[in-house]
Order: C-alpha cells, then structure tokens, then sequence
C-alpha cells in the first residue's frame, strides 16, 4: 500500500517535470521559461522525494532524502533568482 | 516481455551521446559549458547504473562541478579581457589563419579509425572474465575498512592515489607559476540573494563534505568527494568575498597543498621503518592510519582545487587599476 | 542487451566525439572540453570493464583507477586552462 501511494507521488512529480520541461520549451522569454520550471519542478521534486521517502525504509534514509530535498530547493531558488537578475541587467543595458 | 530499465538504459546512453555532440556543436561559448555539466550529471547516473556510485560521486563533484567552476571562470576572466562582456569569447581568435579542410578531414578520418579499433577492441574482449574482485574481496578483513574501493585507494594500491596527489599538488605549482603577474578579472557582483545562500549554505557543505570523508570507510564516498565538497566551500568565499586571498596567506595555503603529500608519504615511511613494506599497514592501527591519511588528502585537496579555481597566486603588488569590485 | 552493451556503445561513441573535437575544433576552451569528453569515455569503458551481472559485486580496481583519471583530468583541465587565459592575455597585449 505505502509502494503503490510512494509510487504514485513519483509518478505525479514526473508530470509535474515534464509541465516544467515544455513550458522551458515554449514559453517566449528568459522570465516566463523561469517561471515555469522553478514552479513545476519545485513541486515535481518535493512529490518525488516524499514518494521516495515513503518508500525508503530507515529513518536515517528518510532524513537524508529530506535534507537533500531543502539542498536543492534553496539552490535552484537561489539560481532562479541569479538568471533573472543578469538578464534583467542585460535587458538594461542594451538599446533594443 | 522486455526489462523496462534496459529501456531506461538505452534512452540514457542515447541521451548522453547527444549531449556529447550538443556540447561541442553549440556555438555559443557559455552555452557549450552549459550543455557539458549537463552531460557529466547525466553520465554520472548512467555510472550508478553500473554499480559504481563512488565513481559517480567523484564525476558529479570533480569532474562536473570543479571542472565546470573552472571553465566558466576562464570564460569569464576570457570575455572581460576582450572588453567585450556581452561577446563571444571566441572572437579574438577568428585572425589566426583557418586549418585547411583536407586537414581537417583527415584528422576525422584519423578518429575514426581509432573510434574503430577501440570498439573492435571492446567487442574481442573475453566478456567478463575474473577480475580483481575475488582477490580484493580476499584481502578486505586486512584492509582495515569495509568498502573495497576505499580499500583499494588508500591500501592495496596506496602508491597510484599517492601520485594522484602529487599530479594535484603539481597542477597547483604550475598555474601559479603560468598566472605570475597576470591581472585579476574584476568579479562579478552577485547580489544580496547570493550571499544570503552562501551563510546558509556554508555550515551545511562543511558537514555533507566531513560526513563523505568519514562514511567513505565503509559506504560510497572517501577523500575525493569530501575534498571536492569541501571546495566548494572555498568557491563559495571567494564568489561572496568573504576571503579575499592576501599575500601573507601564501605560507598557508603552501602548506595545506603539501599536507597531503607529506602526510601520505610520512605514514609509508613510518610503516616501512618498522620492516614491513611502505603500504602494509599494521592491521590494530590500520583504520586510524587510513583515516589520518584521508583527512590531511581531504583538506589538501580542498585548498588545492579552491587554489585552482582562484588561479592566480595572491601577489603583494598590484598596478593594475581596475579591481573596482 | 544488457548495461555493460549499451553504455559500452555509448563510452565509444563519448570518445570518438571527443577525440574528433579535439583535434578538429578551432576555438581552445572547446578543445579542452573535448579532451575532457574523451576522459569521459574511457571512464565508461574501464566501468563497464568492471561491472558483473547484478548478483555479482563490481570489480573495485577499476573504479579506483577512474575516480583516479577523474583528479589527474581535473588538475590537467586546470593547468590547460590556465595556458588559455596567459595565452589570450599575451595576444590581447599584442594587440595594443
């Protein structure tokens, strides 16, 4: 019961990958492609790694699978925020 | 019925050749750097897949991560002395002559050929003959720790991770040697939202990188990939500026790439004055010694790949006017 | 088709392209990332040289010996790309 629900949320966080893969594909500009996959794949992890942890047996692995978890959301938060500050500085400095 | 991760398989080596290709058929300089530590992300899974995930820890963190930092930083240091900083860095090359296309094909054809022998070579081999697994799997109860790459590395073939050390130590005393008196790139201004990153994220990388070296006895992990975590803790103060290196520090930070070395090489000496041979560890004191070894490696290679990524050595005299942070 | 096929075919293929880029590509920061994408592939060659069928434990040797190429590449990427800033440092004064 626990595998199936564990499997189901990885199954879900994939969806949610492949919304913010397209959107990275389609969307017209650096803000809106941003904006896409730091939302889909915020939330396409934080299901996958509770579908893993659900999944995983031990505390210990759990806890690990949370840290790396926080590790990563604030990374790619902190990289969304990099990309949309140079390219709004690139966007200052040019004429067009 | 077909295995469903052969599928799996397949669509992640296919992945990992296009971006192969993708990474030097992009023009654009940043973008190419990009699409490689795309690629060594990538190719790590597919080394887990292979049961190797010590190796894989290494490429994510050496072999991607450091060598990613350092690509970039050249491209960077490349773009600002062009002037040009939106530009490719490329262009200042574009006045030497062109290579003739003969030339060019022939060098192809010249891959090609070696692309041929190597996969003919793999194919004639006798497929999965014994290795070396019987006689390490032997040999672990006298190793002194559990995990038989760790045991491998730092015992039964302690000489080739001794040089290992002494390749990095001789890097370091080269590119200070090639960026004497060469003038800094300014750095980039990072903002607010990067520094708060970096004060919350030190702590956390100073314990994942003890916590590789220590679990390195017995799990996946080891000196490399804590040495590489640790440097990234170096990255991190010098993107923020939180230590920018001084002259006086050179004593230091010569002395922390040798540590490595020297702590190595002392503990084979001190084995073999006791008329064993130099890596044949007495078995009581074999973990404390591999541990000891591993932690002077860790932190040497620490300082060492953080050296590299600074590049230049920290000189008493600057002329150049232009470091206006 | 098992793994060791499959990412055989692939580790040839990585080195190849790589080889090819290093000999054929003009611009010096691509050439030392070809190099690197050789060492890449021949990593892939010596694991698969190492892996058994999944009962079987991999052969430990080899994977000391690639996580070995992995540090001496790093710190031969380092020096090389050091010799790029000099160089282009020496042309941009040439220049003036």
């Amino acid at each position: 019961m626990l595998e199936l629900l564990g499997a189901g949320l990885i199954g879900l966080g994939a969806v949610f990958f492949v919304a913010g893969t397209v959107g990275l594909l389609r969307f017209p500009d650096v803000f809106c492609r941003l904006h896409a996959l730091t939302k889909a794949d915020g939330l396409g992890l934080a299901l996958i790694a509770l579908g893993v942890a659900l999944q995983a047996g031990t505390g210990g692995a759990v806890f690990r699978i949370a840290l790396i978890w926080g590790f990563v959301a604030l990374a790619s938060a902190t990289c969304g925020h990099l990309i949309a500050r140079h390219a709004r500085q690139m966007a200052g400095g040019r004429h067009d | 019925m077909i295995d469903p991760l052969v599928i799996f398989d397949l669509l992640l080596a296919l992945g990992i050749v296009a971006l192969a290709v993708a990474a030097l058929a992009t023009r654009e300089s940043f973008a190419m750097i990009v699409v490689f530590i795309v690629f060594g992300l990538v190719s790590a899974l597919a080394w887990v897949r292979l049961s190797a995930p010590d190796v894989a820890l290494a490429e994510a963190a050496i072999g991607t991560g450091v060598t990613g930092a350092l690509l970039l930083k050249t491209l960077h240091h490349l773009r600002c002395a062009t002037g040009q900083p939106g530009q490719n860095a490329t262009q200042a090359q574009i006045s030497a002559p062109p290579v003739p296309v003969g030339v060019t094909l022939a060098n192809a054809a010249f891959c090609g050929l070696i692309t041929l022998g190597l996969a003919v070579a793999f194919l004639g081999a006798p497929a999965a003959g014994p290795g070396f697994e019987g006689l390490v799997a032997q040999a672990m109860p006298q190793s002194g720790v559990e995990h038989p790459v760790t045991a491998v590395l730092l015992n039964f073939r302690a000489y080739d991770t001794l040089m290992e050390v002494v390749v990095l130590l001789a890097a370091v005393i080269a590119v200070w040697q090639i960026e004497r008196g060469l003038s800094d790139a300014p750095a980039p201004v990072m903002g607010e939202v990067w520094q708060g990153f970096a004060r919350l994220a030190l702590p956390a990388i100073v314990v994942v990188g003890t916590y590789l070296l220590w679990v390195g006895a017995e799990a996946p992990g080891g000196a490399f990939q804590g040495g590489a975590v640790l440097a990234a803790v170096g990255l991190l103060l010098l993107l923020t500026r939180a230590y920018v290196p001084q002259p006086a520090h050179r004593g230091i930070a010569r002395g922390a790439f040798v540590l490595g070395t020297a702590a190595f090489a002392l503990v084979a000496l001190l084995v073999a004055s006791g008329g064993r041979v130099a890596f044949e560890y007495p078995l009581a004191h074999a973990k404390t010694l591999i541990l000891l070894i591993e932690g002077m490696v860790t932190l040497s290679i620490a300082v060492t790949l953080a050296a590299l990524f600074h590049g230049r050595e920290p000189m008493a005299l600057k002329h150049e006017g232009k470091d206006d942070t | 088709m098992t793994p060791d096929m499959i990412y055989g075919a692939a580790g040839i293929a990585v080195f190849g392209i790589g080889l090819v880029g290093a000999l054929c590509a003009q611009d010096r920061l691509r050439r030392v990332l070809a190099l690197k994408l050789c060492s890449v592939g021949a990593g892939f060659l010596l694991l698969v040289g190492a892996w058994r069928e999944p009962p079987g434990t991999p052969d430990p040797v080899p994977h000391a010996l690639v996580i070995t190429g992995i540090v001496v590449m790093v710190s031969a990427t380092a020096v090389a790309l050091a010799l790029i800033r000099r160089l282009h440092s020496l042309e941009a004064e040439d220049e003036r």
